[in-house]
């Protein structure tokens, strides 16, 4: 039997293995001479943009597939045994490799640069964290983080809740809802232009008018017009409306999407039996969603403690308006300090951790999708 | 029947009270969009000199003529214009008259020069233009006319280009994370391999670092790799950022499908890779979709990985739009049609794919 398959003897069977051998090495050899090359041209081509665009998106989007279907098309040449063996990396050996140069290596190696000076030279101890904790920048930047944390996660979900709530009982629901949450699909940086428009100032003169739509309502009730963005400490509240606006449809969604969840007999009942509208509220809704209370609260308190966008837009974190994250950023682009930079980074990590794991262990018991 | 009647009553005046509400907190919530796509349509000239309000009917002082005094009048004195006793003093701050028409002196009192204002109807007849827009797509020299009315010449900011590139950063920085992810989710939910548990448990603890955490040791590495400002890094950087949540997910979804479905194609003879791209890809379409909303809006809207490790070389739109602030703080009829080309595909996206994007967000609201 054996011999009937290979009728020419152990050579030939030489030759179609080394045949196999080479075909192995040469496929991924030519996979990898196209997309160096298509890499080459990339960098350096001077071609339309709109060409480039194209070939970039056909180029990753075709490059990370062909990859996969290369390694997989190596691994299942050798024998069942070793398929078995190797196929799981193949599978999952991209995303590790990904996960492990990009967040696991980047955090010991940003433990390691924050014990080091400006150039990551000499080791300097813990002088970067007395900066990161004690410096007056610093203690500003903490200050104002807490106000966003604080008033910031208040008027989102506080907001997201009653808006959910009214809009449970109206029949346009879902025209509110889109309203709301229409803000979501901007950029910040978008977003920071919007308000910028609406805080603008001119100052007083005759034959100015403003045309910030805040101080134009401020002079039509007799006030006076300000240059809002740089009154502290109240700048930052103004800037925290930016987020209030943009955050609290993602509140009202996760918050709508509970209360939905809340059997209609049990409202129904309590309310034909008399019961008000505030009682429904804080006695059958409020307690039916407190989880989900809790998961869009930490997930903003989070949001909060990341925010950077917005401050670098609307004010670079001048006039008192300085957070964590745009401290980072000017420590590590502008001054050049890596070292402060990276004992920024791991105290917001340390700030994080805590609020994350609670958010994991409450997302593990909602079902997703 | 009296409380049944009053129940009825009650939920229709509260019915009324809830919309109306609604509908207060939802003009709120539009007006600053809509003044900045008003504005994006004027001329800059319009838009130095009166809010983007005024665009609609209202009643406004129009200028209807102005008086020179002759020399004689003393200007210290009680003065008779137009009927009307005033001084210098009142007239500065405004005289009505009595059919209605305001006097108000125009600059010192050398000037000898008395305005006339009537309150009229204005603003049928908006001056409107696409100008703007053009301008901003454009990489040439603008011109365009001041407060003053004097001509003023930017170099434009090249935002069809910046759009072009942030089309090139989205969308495989879209596609790429979700093929990975994909993958890794199917390997940990329906392959057996050493460490498995250890791995995944790894993943989801990676979903608490913030990307500041990453930014410094990552720009080392492309510097010494000479990959900055390359699209691939961008791509590489917002696959690993977005990887944790997505494998996470993914894997909530892929390791719920029917088992007996995955046996049935073992038994024929199928592979993994085959019950993979065959099976599960299009089985995952919904969770796959909800994702990919969700990472193409925030790679869309990014800024700070942009602007790390793009630089200023290849702009996106996101900072393209922020150099615009920097560079035209002033110039509304620019910034304002800028903001509205950078948010034009998200909110198509939003619009079309709303659904979707709120099961995504639903299902992953634990992305910071």
């Amino acid at each position: 039997m054996q011999k009937s398959v290979l009728p020419d003897g152990p050579f030939s069977w030489l030759l179609a293995s080394l045949g196999r051998i080479l075909v192995s090495l040469i496929v991924p050899i030519l996979t990898f001479v196209v997309l160096w090359q298509g890499f080459i041209f990339l960098r350096d081509s001077n071609a339309p943009q709109l060409v480039i665009v194209l070939v970039a998106i056909l180029w990753g989007v075709g490059g990370a597939g062909a990859l996969y279907a290369v390694s997989n098309w190596l691994v299942e040449q050798l024998s069942a045994q070793w398929v078995s063996r190797l196929q799981p990396f193949v599978f999952v050996g991209p995303a590790l490799a990904i996960l492990f140069w990009f967040l696991a290596l980047p955090t010991l190696r940003t433990l390691d640069l924050s014990l080091r000076d400006a150039t990551a030279q000499r080791f300097v101890g813990l002088q970067n964290y007395v900066f990161a904790l004690t410096d007056r920048i610093m203690l500003e930047a903490f200050r104002n983080n807490l106000l966003w944390m604080i008033f910031g996660t208040l008027f989102c979900v506080g907001l997201g809740l009653i808006i959910a709530v009214l809009a449970d009982r109206s029949q346009f629901e879902s025209i509110y809802k889109a309203i709301i949450f229409m803000p979501m699909a901007i950029s910040f940086v978008g977003a920071g232009v919007i308000w910028k428009f609406v805080y603008t100032y001119k100052g007083e003169g005759v034959g100015i008018s403003e045309i910030g739509l805040l101080n134009a309502i401020v002079l039509a009730l007799g006030g006076q017009s300000q240059p809002w963005l740089q009154l502290p400490p109240w700048n930052n509240f103004f800037l925290i409306v930016i987020m209030v606006w943009l955050q609290t449809g993602f509140a009202m969604v996760v918050i709508s999407s509970a209360i939905k969840g809340i059997s209609t007999e049990i409202l129904e009942a309590a309310r034909v039996d008399g019961a008000n509208e505030f009682q429904v509220f804080f006695k059958i809704i409020i307690p039916s969603i407190q989880g989900t209370l809790l998961t869009v609260t930490t997930t903003i308190v989070i949001f909060s403690l990341k925010l950077f966008d917005i401050v670098r837009v609307m004010t670079g974190g001048n006039n008192g308006t300085n957070v964590i994250a745009n401290e980072f950023y000017l420590q590590r682009f502008t001054y050049g300090h890596a070292g402060r930079a990276s004992a920024i980074a791991i105290v917001l990590l340390v700030a994080v951790i805590p609020v994350m794991i609670y958010n994991l262990r409450q997302f593990r018991e909602r079902k997703a999708f | 029947m009296s409380r049944s009647l009053g129940y009825a009553r009650r939920k229709q005046f509260s019915s009324i009270l809830v919309n109306l509400v609604l509908t207060i907190i939802c003009l709120a919530w539009l007006t600053p969009t809509f003044g900045v796509f008003i504005t994006s349509f004027r001329n800059s000239e319009d838009i130095f000199k009166t809010g983007w309000w005024t665009i609609f009917p209202h009643k406004e002082d129009v200028k209807v003529g102005e008086i020179k005094l002759p020399e004689d009048v003393d200007v210290n004195g009680v003065m008779t214009i137009e009927g009307a006793q005033a001084t210098f003093e009142e007239l500065r701050q405004g005289v009505t008259l009595s059919d209605g028409r305001k006097l108000v002196w125009f600059g010192n009192k050398r000037s000898r020069k008395v305005e006339i204002f009537e309150n009229r109807w204005v603003g049928f007849a908006a001056n409107l233009t696409l100008e703007n827009y053009q301008n901003v797509l454009s990489g040439q020299e603008i011109r365009f006319k001041g407060a003053d009315g004097k001509e003023i010449l930017r170099m434009g900011n090249n935002l069809g280009s910046a759009f072009l590139n942030s089309i090139a950063v989205a969308v495989p920085s879209t596609i790429i994370p979700i093929l990975i992810a994909a993958f890794a989710a199917y390997a940990f939910a329906w392959m057996n391999f050493p460490g498995r548990k250890m791995f995944f448990i790894g993943v989801v603890a990676l979903l608490v670092v913030p990307l500041q955490i990453a930014l410094v040791p990552i720009l080392q590495d492309y510097t010494r790799l000479n990959l900055n400002g390359t699209y691939l890094a961008i791509w590489l950087a917002h696959t690993g950022f977005g990887l944790p949540l997505a494998i996470y997910l993914l894997f909530n979804y892929i390791s719920q499908l029917p088992r007996e479905t995955l046996e049935a194609a073992f038994i024929d003879g199928a592979s993994h890779f085959t019950i993979f791209t065959r099976l599960i890809l299009p089985l995952s379409v919904p969770a796959l979709a909800s994702f990919a909303i969700f990472q193409f809006l925030w790679v869309w809207n990014d800024y700070l990985v942009a602007l790390v490790f793009l630089g200023d070389k290849t702009r996106v739109i996101t900072s393209a739009l922020a150099a615009m602030v920097g560079e035209k703080g002033q110039d509304w009829h620019l910034l304002t049609s800028g903001a509205f080309v950078s948010m034009l595909l998200p909110l198509t996206v939003f619009f079309a794919l709303q659904r979707y994007f709120v099961r995504g967000l639903l299902a992953g609201s634990v992305k910071g």
